[in-house]
């Protein structure tokens, strides 16, 4: 069945560029709440930094709780953005176009986000620059490089930066177009931001070149960060369960399964708040949807091989985590969530092509697969700590408190809020790419049946 | 007389594509006249020059860039402040490399923006002629000439193409 329908450019500008020219009823509503909801975050945040990390569930042995959980999370999500748009562009797959900006801002957004966690979890921020900057040139101490601790800021600078170049030169041109429609002050803006852009064919060639050079570039970056974000506790010999060898592709894995998610969460919410239905239709959503089955049962496979080296392996130590985790209370609740969240519901509904093509079932579904990858996380750094180490004289179980939620939620509040920031401004679902859809693609007739055919430039 | 620019709009690809065919044989030099559009269009069909650039060099020249500075910031700060911690040698190779590959790559992609951006000939400071239909759908084609006889010629030469609007800098 052809979900594509013949849009002129002046429709798209209109229906795309809704965010941008007329504001949506809901929108000052909804960012005012979020607004209240970022500054009770702020709020909790400085209390903590004023009173120190007494404040939270931390104490021996579990030093690392809900503030790394959820920033190993927002790096997970943060993968969605280059996964998508570039692995989708460098294969020059047609579905890819509504999809690569949202992608791309979101990875921006969460990475953005994942950084105020080490942060807050340093207990006095200021002193992480530190870690960044050999700032104390006077005793001549400087970082030290063999330490995950600094690898962690270079990538995910790295990652950071070049995610938000790659987002602003795709924008350039929309920014033209926004020059276009506007007039005062948010023309002079966009005039500025657009640098002068007209769109002769030399742009467009470096548009199309550089768009793929970058995702190639791009590419290693996406797989290199959640790698290095894994060995912060890959090696780490003293804690059971962390000293692992499958923790890079693990983790990237489970980044992908995730950050793939909770694109499908932003693409419904896109289409249901700005009534992009001709752009974001159900074709996108089934062919994410089967893209997820293959990425989480990848993901399902590293997740048993974990737990198989460490039967493999006979390690008493590692053989009682394991139990723990899986038979313990509450870590065997907790499990069992994890597994029919992260896995087993939603893959086994996106399994039917009914439940892939219905847009309702496929936000809630992705909404399940991040309840499960958050308690991944969760599941794999505080049992490791939690548990009774040898020659360990404190131990106990850790629970977050109160002022911790606070900042979990904080941290979603944020991300939103940012994103609805940003729909503000600039357009969510890339203009040029959706008319070039439009002048690449032409119905033939084959037989009786008329199919799209789409334009492939090689070279 | 100072130098002019006009621009004609047009519906169709193939009347721009027609309208710079008549520059091409009408002998106007290569780079006084281009085609403007609000999406790419498949290289060639306007019968346009393409455009030659050096945008590969760029992140080859970032990436060495970024990898020599990562040389002496890793052997650098190592050498400075020579602490031995759990026997390991003091400039660790693997531990170096991982911070080398992503200030190398860091270098590489922030060269290829720039290459991006200096190669499609931006910040464009003095844009010309310009009509904003353009990111509505229509195609312009934009003409410079320096004098009277080819202001006529080059509007003779869009109107004939089929140009809905002609319009002058």
């Amino acid at each position: 069945m052809q979900q594509r329908r013949d849009l002129n450019q002046v429709h798209t500008n209109k229906v795309l560029l809704n965010g941008q020219l007329n504001v949506p009823k809901w929108w000052a509503p909804t960012v005012a709440l979020l607004g209240i909801m970022v500054l009770i975050g702020f709020t909790a945040i400085g209390i903590m930094v004023n009173k120190g990390l007494g404040v939270t569930g931390l104490s021996r042995p579990v030093y690392w709780g809900l503030f790394i959980t959820t920033f190993v999370f927002w790096v997970g999500i943060s993968h969605a953005g280059i996964m998508i748009s570039a692995i989708l562009r460098l294969t020059q797959a047609e579905w890819r176009r509504p999809v690569t900006r949202a992608a791309e801002l979101l990875t921006v957004f969460s990475l953005l986000t994942a950084l105020f966690f080490p942060l807050m979890h340093a207990g006095r921020p200021w002193r992480i620059i530190y870690y960044i900057i050999p700032y104390d040139f006077s005793r001549g101490i400087y970082p030290n490089i063999r330490s995950p601790l600094i690898w962690d800021p270079v990538a995910i600078s790295t990652y950071l930066t070049g995610s938000t170049l790659f987002l602003y030169v795709a924008l350039i041109p929309d920014l033209g177009n926004l020059r276009d429609r506007t007039t005062g002050w948010k023309n002079a803006l966009y005039t500025i931001l657009a640098l002068g852009w007209r769109g002769n064919p030399r742009q467009w060639q470096m548009q199309t070149i550089g768009g793929i050079l970058l995702s190639a570039l791009m590419l290693p970056i996406f797989v290199s960060v959640h790698s290095i974000v894994s060995w912060d506790f890959a090696i780490i010999p003293s804690v059971e369960g962390w000293h692992s060898t499958i923790f890079a592709p693990y983790f990237v894995i489970g980044a992908v399964h995730s950050g793939v998610s909770a694109v499908v969460t932003m693409m419904a919410l896109m289409r249901w708040l700005w009534k992009w239905d001709d752009f974001i239709r159900p074709e996108h959503f089934d062919a994410l949807a089967r893209l997820l089955i293959v990425v989480a049962t990848a993901w399902l496979g590293f997740t048993f091989l974990e737990l198989i080296f460490a039967v493999y392996g006979l390690d008493a130590p590692e053989l009682a985590l394991r139990e723990m985790q899986i038979f313990h209370w509450p870590w065997n609740l907790l499990f069992i969530i994890f597994l029919f969240t992260g896995y087993i519901i939603p893959v086994g509904m996106w399994l039917f092509k009914s439940v892939r093509s219905n847009i309702a079932l496929m936000f809630w579904s992705s909404i399940l697969v991040n309840i499960g990858m958050w308690l991944e996380r969760y599941l794999i750094i505080v049992p490791g700590l939690a548990r009774k180490q040898p020659f360990v004289f404190t131990w106990e179980a850790y629970r977050p408190s109160g002022l911790e939620w606070l900042i979990l939620v904080w941290s979603f509040a944020w991300v939103t809020f940012l994103m609805l920031l940003f729909s503000r401004f600039f357009p969510l679902v890339p203009l040029f790419e959706q008319k070039e859809s439009q002048v690449f693609t032409d119905d033939v007739k084959i037989g009786r049946a008329k199919v799209p055919a789409i334009i492939r430039e090689i070279d | 007389m100072a130098k002019q620019s006009l621009i004609g709009l047009f519906e169709k690809a193939d009347s721009a594509a027609d309208a710079m065919d008549g520059f091409n044989n009408g002998g106007y030099e290569l780079g006084s006249f281009d085609v403007l559009t609000g999406t790419p269009y498949p290289e060639g069909a306007f019968g346009e020059h393409v455009p030659q650039h050096r945008l590969f060099r760029f992140p080859a020249f970032g990436a060495i860039v970024g990898f020599t500075l990562a040389v002496f910031l890793t052997a650098g700060t190592q050498i400075a402040y020579p602490l031995v911690t759990g026997g390991k040698p003091i400039l660790s190779i693997f531990a170096m490399l991982i911070i080398m590959y992503e200030m190398t790559m860091l270098a590489g992609v922030i060269a290829t923006v720039v290459g991006i951006i200096f190669e499609s000939r931006l910040p464009n400071l003095a844009p010309g002629v310009y009509d904003k239909r353009i990111t509505e759908g229509l195609i312009g084609v934009v003409v410079t000439v320096d004098n009277d006889s080819k202001v006529k010629d080059a509007q003779k030469i869009l109107e004939k193409a089929g140009a809905i609007e002609v319009k002058h800098s």
